[in-house]
């Protein structure tokens, strides 16, 4: 480390710690607001410390059931985000390490024409495509099902270019080696592909995850129910513009509980991340 | 356990490159093959053929006379060694050792056997759960022999197995290599561009160059009769000197006009060779009768130890003399460089040997 002075030690940790508050603040508000009685969050000032509530304002989101969003618990909406989330991530995943795999490894006639078509839909926004993908889902009739809101998600030009670049740093050699060690295709992936990409796997997996959990504009359009709303759109709906009709401490629960899954997929793919990247021959 | 033959073999890519221009070798039983080249002299293809890693354009290769030319690598019964090592990063030793094995479905006790009594002959039993990343380069030249080994594949091949080790290692590695190929008696590709490995390790010595064979020989029949001046610059080292013969009776006459104590002996001859340790030096006047003398010029002396080597300039060509010991001229020395006629070699127009 350069510079040991007590004085520059403790300009950083300001600078640090500053950073820290101004991040951190809001979520701290929003969980001493979640705490609180309604009546106590309407009538100003708020109180900085947590109040009595907590217990009561979890369970009634979790269990109860929200009147402004017909009645689902928090719970519920956890389940299908996570359900989409999930479906998102391994889906993404899995379509893309298989068609990275085959550009990389198999030669097949246009098989540099499917590789730039992948390519370029890196260009197309979801939005440009978001009419014609809802009407071919009303069509299948996947309107409210947990298919409609993964499917049209689950390809990803990225994650495929990704894959790719990874895969063309593995020797050939060792393609061979396996080949003369009697590897077929499938066993060439399992063994050997897989296993090297797991570092690559699991970033994917973290920064997947978290964009399927925040997905906002797709499953606003798809689902209509409210049994099958994700969390997003929940706590969307359940902010009304008349201040008296929201019940503003289910809403700070509700924003509470959606930030626990994408924090615990960072923290616990985190470790296993490390590892990956410890592990892995370089 | 298998014997590997090449029939005409050919290899033209896509792009219109013929790499190995028709290459017919029989290599029998237990015997060790090698290859040996300059790069790009389609020796790595030749065996990338026998592998089954590349397709074969023309001719045929039959592995213990069956010929293999549409079947996979796996099919061949063949062991590789690469240059690389190609371990799989992600496995411990035992299970690079066993992978071949479990993929044919060997049962678990017999991979386990098998593995562990490999790992003893390569003394890698300390290492069994270590991964490739963790082991010196020799380990992981032991592991990569160790996986080969294991299989008891009809061939091994090897693809410059050596090429990434320190010289000590490699010269180890060498001996190792000769001793276990002899002893498990396993038929052999080896492929180098290191002509002392070649010369070492070969019971039969390929020496190819441009997609095509200049001599297939025991590696002593080799040395001593280059069939081409190819073969006697490349096998050697140093390498054999080679002087131009012109005028018109071309075999006395070096291009610089100089006349050579030698009567004309071959018409055709146009190059004449000789290797280094085969002539000596001398600074009498009179050239001994029967034998090359060459007046030279020393440019350089390199003392090794047990010998030396003399860099001279003979008929405006650089000619190297090995000596033994210490060698008695110095540089700016003018002397005559002498070699016995049985010890030279004739070559023709187009670089063969003529006898």
């Amino acid at each position: 480390m350069i510079g040991q002075s007590p004085l520059r030690t403790f300009i950083a940790h300001a600078v640090l710690i500053l950073g820290i508050l101004i991040v951190a603040f809001p979520i701290y508000y929003t969980f001493v607001a979640s705490t609180h009685t309604l009546q106590t969050i309407l009538k100003p000032p708020l109180p900085l410390l947590p109040g009595d509530q907590l217990l009561n304002n979890y369970s009634e989101a979790l269990f109860g059931g929200i009147g402004r969003i017909g009645g689902v618990s928090v719970g519920r909406l956890l389940f299908n985000t996570t359900i989409m989330a999930l479906g998102v991530a391994v889906g993404k995943i899995f379509i893309s390490i298989l068609s990275a795999y085959a550009i990389v490894f198999f030669r097949f006639p246009l098989r540099m024409a499917f590789f730039w078509l992948i390519f370029i839909t890196l260009m197309l926004p979801v939005e440009v495509r978001i009419l014609p993908t809802y009407k071919v889902m009303v069509d299948l009739g996947m309107i409210d099902t947990y298919a409609g809101l993964i499917i049209p998600l689950i390809a990803s030009a990225t994650a495929t270019l990704l894959f790719r670049q990874f895969f063309m740093t593995i020797p050939g050699e060792l393609v061979e080696a396996a080949r003369v060690d009697g590897a077929g295709p499938w066993r060439f992936f399992f063994d050997i592909l897989v296993p090297l990409s797991r570092t690559n796997i699991a970033a994917l997996f973290v920064i997947l995850f978290i964009y399927g959990w925040t997905q906002y504009l797709w499953p606003l359009l798809v689902t209509n129910s409210n049994d099958m709303n994700t969390i997003v759109i929940a706590l969307r709906k359940m902010v009304s513009f008349a201040d008296a009709d929201t019940q503003w401490h289910l809403v700070m629960v509700t924003a509470m509980l959606a930030i626990v899954p994408p924090i615990l997929v960072v923290v616990l793919m985190q470790r296993w991340f490390v590892r990956g990247l410890v592990e892995s021959e370089k | 356990m298998a014997t590997v033959d090449l029939k005409d073999v050919r290899k033209i890519y896509p792009s219109g490159v013929e790499a190995v221009k028709g290459v017919s070798i029989a290599i029998p039983d237990k015997e060790l093959c090698v290859l040996v080249g300059p790069s790009g002299c389609g020796k790595s293809t030749l065996l990338r053929m026998i592998a089954g890693l590349e397709t074969i354009s023309a001719g045929t290769v039959a592995i213990d006379g069956k010929v293999v030319n549409a079947i996979g690598p796996t099919e061949r019964d063949i062991a590789m060694v690469f240059q690389n090592y190609a371990l799989y990063p992600h496995m411990k030793v035992y299970d690079n050792m066993a992978y071949g094995l479990r993929n044919r479905g060997t049962p678990k006790d017999e991979i386990d056997s098998r593995v562990r009594s490999t790992a003893k002959v390569l003394e890698l039993s300390a290492l069994l759960d270590r991964r490739p990343r963790e082991l010196s380069g020799g380990q992981r030249q032991r592991v990569a022999m160790g996986r080969a080994i294991v299989r008891n594949p009809k061939v091994f091949l090897f693809d410059e197995p050596l090429s990434n080790l320190d010289a000590k290692l490699r010269g180890q590695m060498r001996i190792e290599i000769k001793n276990l190929q002899r002893s498990l008696g396993v038929t052999s590709v080896y492929v180098t561009h290191d002509q002392l490995e070649a010369m070492t390790l070969a019971d039969i010595l390929v020496v190819m160059n441009a997609g095509l064979v200049e001599q297939t020989g025991p590696p002593l029949d080799v040395y001593e009769k280059p069939a081409s001046t190819f073969v006697a610059s490349f096998i050697g080292a140093p390498p054999m000197n080679l002087l131009a013969l012109t005028g018109a009776s071309p075999s006395s006459v070096l291009a610089d006009g100089t006349v050579i104590g030698l009567a004309p002996r071959l018409g055709k001859a146009v190059t004449l060779g000789f290797r280094p340790e085969d002539a000596d030096i001398t600074f009498a006047a009179e050239a001994p009768a029967g034998a090359l003398a060459l007046p030279a010029t020393v440019e350089a002396v390199e003392p090794v130890g047990a010998e030396s080597f003399l860099h001279c300039v003979a008929a405006g060509s650089r000619i190297v003399v090995r000596v033994s010991g210490r060698a008695s001229a110095k540089p700016g020395d003018q002397l005559r460089v002498v070699a016995r006629s049985e010890k030279l070699h004739w070559f023709d127009q187009a670089g063969k040997r003529v006898d």
